[in-house]
């Protein structure tokens, strides 16, 4: 995988809640550390735009969604463990 | 309580007593609750693989969308609703048309490939499905197999927590909601074991699914293990999944149970039969048949299908030991004819070869099978079977309600009985003790005499009916059943060729007596004759002296003048002569001159 390709996510929380910030921390982290000015993150609060997640198919919140490059990939839970993260997202030899 | 202050709370019209249950639609089951689910709560749908629950929740959410104004929701976490829909349709419920307006899938299952990382809650769908259902004005919802999405969830308490989340977003939207959960069946242990335990106690109503093996069989049961506010039968009930989806065994309650006295009286098919009954069957009773095998039950109930074939009633005819064509064959054999009425549709021959199955399937078809035939008499060949496919208990409470089903409905039912002959016993005891249900029982016996078996049929009740308590043979001809008297001779009873014997030996002697007085009065006439004629002689003969006496008294009475007069001539005579004296005397006097003494002074 290119070094130079932008990661897109699109991350779905549900308002304010702990599994929520915790998760957007997380994710900001994971980011800053792995893939410095290379990212995009879009936040859907799923209280404030239901059909959002709907269309995506999320059901579980908060969940984070590769959307490019393909293949989209879903990743459920509070990003808690940078490890499993990094391995989805095909960037371990970068952790290395 | 609970309906009145419900109904004031919300301010609703009397029509809340109506409101307080959201119908399923399940045959059976809205019984059971008086009613449905408790509307507006969350109902625990806890049972093992395949033991229906998918099935229950759908046909609950079809039925609030097609019948009740409900629309509804499904959230599937197990299976792919497409597949769900597609076996869904083979019960004959098109959903197509219900799907775009009232009834909406979420296909809410974890995809294979779904990778977690942390902890995470339902927020999400449950925020998405509150715009659904606010969108389609959603009023019933399921959630389907909860416990694949739970056991996701890394601990008790997360599990827990969600639980909560979900119940308590249900109760705010007042939706009926059904949650079904996987469980190992109704041990209590297991389902604790099982990490939504706990949902049993936070929710209103837990309905328990069931699907045992007893003996080879498979038997579904349904309990009702809690309803908050509102009775319930509390029993396990049967129940089945057929043609029609879901259905529960559920006619326990008293009170629906609805009779139809009736006083027609129904062939039984064998003329001299209904002479013992007093005029045949009473329409809509229950006829008990029972008997060793090979004593014809079959062949007398078998008669009574045609009996009603020929009124032209529906009727059907369930065997369970002998295959269509057999019952039609072996029933032409003794002069029953039964293909003509299969034929223009009257009669239709079920035949159920048990090899599996419980005596819950067997009524649910039964009933299903009459209803669809239009059935007004059925016969059950034998009854006996349904204790041989499950324990017996169930057996008995499966015919009490096969009973008590074909008497609301009007129908009168034959059903016969094995009686296992090895229990020795001279009047057989029904194995399901349907004995006492029954309105009327026919025994058929055999009587081993001399070297020969002969049946005898005996009535041994008939309610409401005066009956012969006398036993009769019955007698299998090729044209048909008929009843003979027997005989009883020396406090034996004579059947089959004894009774034959004893008949031709009675005929012989009637036959000798007969002849003796013959005889008996060709000599009587004889004599009758003999004596006519000497009586007649006599006659005659007495007419002869009378006339010969006649005449005799006639000479004698002409004798008799001749010889007055001759009296008279002489006395004439004599005077005359006197005369001619005293003439004579008196002038001789006068001659003398005597003149002292006139003869007129002496």
């Amino acid at each position: 995988m290119s070094r130079r390709i932008t990661l897109k996510f699109r991350l779905f929380i549900a308002g304010d809640t702990q599994n929520s910030t915790e998760a957007i921390a997380n994710l900001s982290a994971f980011c800053r550390k792995h893939l410095p000015n290379r990212h995009e993150i879009e936040v859907v609060d799923v209280l404030r735009e239901p059909q959002g997640a709907m269309k995506d198919s999320v059901f579980m919140t908060p969940t984070l969604v590769k959307l490019s490059p393909a293949p989209v990939r879903q990743i459920v839970g509070t990003l808690s463990e940078p490890y499993t993260l990094l391995q989805v997202l095909g960037l371990r030899t970068l952790a290395a | 309580m609970r309906l009145k202050r419900s109904s004031m709370k919300s301010g609703r019209s009397i029509h809340a007593g109506i409101t307080v249950k959201a119908p399923t639609g399940i045959i059976g089951f809205d019984e059971i609750t008086g009613g449905g689910l408790p509307r507006g709560r969350t109902t625990l749908l806890a049972g093992g693989p395949g033991s229906g629950k998918t099935i229950f929740a759908l046909q609950f959410l079809v039925h609030g969308a097609r019948y009740c104004k409900e629309p509804g929701i499904f959230v599937a976490f197990e299976e792919n609703p497409k597949r769900i829909l597609a076996n869904f349709e083979t019960f004959g419920l098109k959903l197509a048309a219900l799907q775009k307006q009232k009834l909406f899938f979420l296909d809410a299952h974890p995809t294979p490939d779904l990778i977690q990382s942390g902890t995470f809650d339902l927020s999400g769908m449950l925020a998405a499905l509150g715009a659904k259902a606010k969108e389609m004005g959603a009023r019933r919802i399921v959630f389907d197999a909860m416990d694949i999405v739970l056991a996701l969830l890394p601990d008790q308490a997360a599990k827990r927590r969600e639980v909560y989340r979900l119940h308590e977003w249900l109760l705010a939207r007042e939706l009926t909601g059904i949650i079904t959960a996987k469980a190992g069946g109704d041990q209590e242990s297991s389902l604790d074991q099982q990490p939504f335990g706990f949902m049993q106690f936070m929710v209103d109503c837990a309905v328990i699914l069931n699907h045992e093996v007893i003996q080879g069989v498979s038997q579904r049961n349904l309990r009702v293990q809690k309803y908050r506010g509102s009775s319930f039968d509390e029993h396990e009930s049967p129940f089945l999944i057929g043609k029609n989806g879901f259905e529960v065994a559920g006619a326990r309650t008293l009170g629906h149970a609805y009779t139809n006295v009736i006083n027609e009286r129904v062939s039984s098919g064998v003329e001299r039969l209904d002479t013992m009954l007093g005029g045949g069957y009473y329409r809509g009773a229950s006829v008990l048949i029972t008997g060793f095998p090979g004593t014809a039950k079959t062949t007398l109930s078998g008669a009574f299908a045609e009996a009603a074939c020929q009124r032209g009633e529906r009727t059907m005819f369930v065997s369970f030991d002998s295959d269509f064509s057999e019952v039609i064959r072996n029933l032409a054999s003794v002069g029953i004819v039964l293909d003509r009425y299969v034929k223009n549709g009257l009669l239709r021959i079920v035949s159920v070869r048990t090899i599996t199955g419980n005596a819950e399937t067997y009524l649910l078809r039964i009933k299903t099978y009459a209803k669809e035939h239009g059935a007004r008499c059925v016969v059950i060949d034998p009854v006996s079977t349904l204790s041989s496919s499950a324990s017996e208990l169930t057996a008995h409470s499966v015919v009490e309600r096969l009973i008590d089903w074909s008497k609301s409905e009007g129908i009168t039912l034959v059903c016969t009985s094995l009686v296992d002959e090895m229990s020795s016993r001279t009047i057989g005891v029904s194995p399901l003790q349907i004995s006492t249900l029954a309105d009327t029982w026919i025994h058929l016996n055999y009587l081993a005499q001399a070297g020969e078996r002969n049946r005898g049929l005996s009535i041994i009740k008939s309610r409401g009916t005066a009956h012969s308590n006398q036993v009769r043979e019955l007698i299998l001809s090729d044209a048909g059943v008929t009843l003979a008297d027997i005989y009883t001779a020396g406090g034996e009873v004579l059947m089959g060729t004894l009774r034959w014997e004893k008949e031709s030996a009675e005929r012989a002697a009637n036959e000798v007596a007969e002849v003796a007085g013959k005889l008996k009065r060709v000599s009587l006439d004889a004599e009758e004759a003999e004596l006519e004629v000497r009586v007649k002689s006599l006659q005659t003969e007495l007419v002869a002296k009378q006339a010969e006496l006649e005449v005799r008294v006639k000479s004698l009475q002409t004798e008799l003048v001749a010889k007055q007069v001759e009296k008279e001539l002489l006395t004439r005579t004599t005077q005359s002569r006197e005369r001619e004296v005293s003439r004579g005397r008196t002038r001789v006097r006068e001659l003398r001159g005597a003149d002292a003494a006139i003869p007129g002074h002496k």
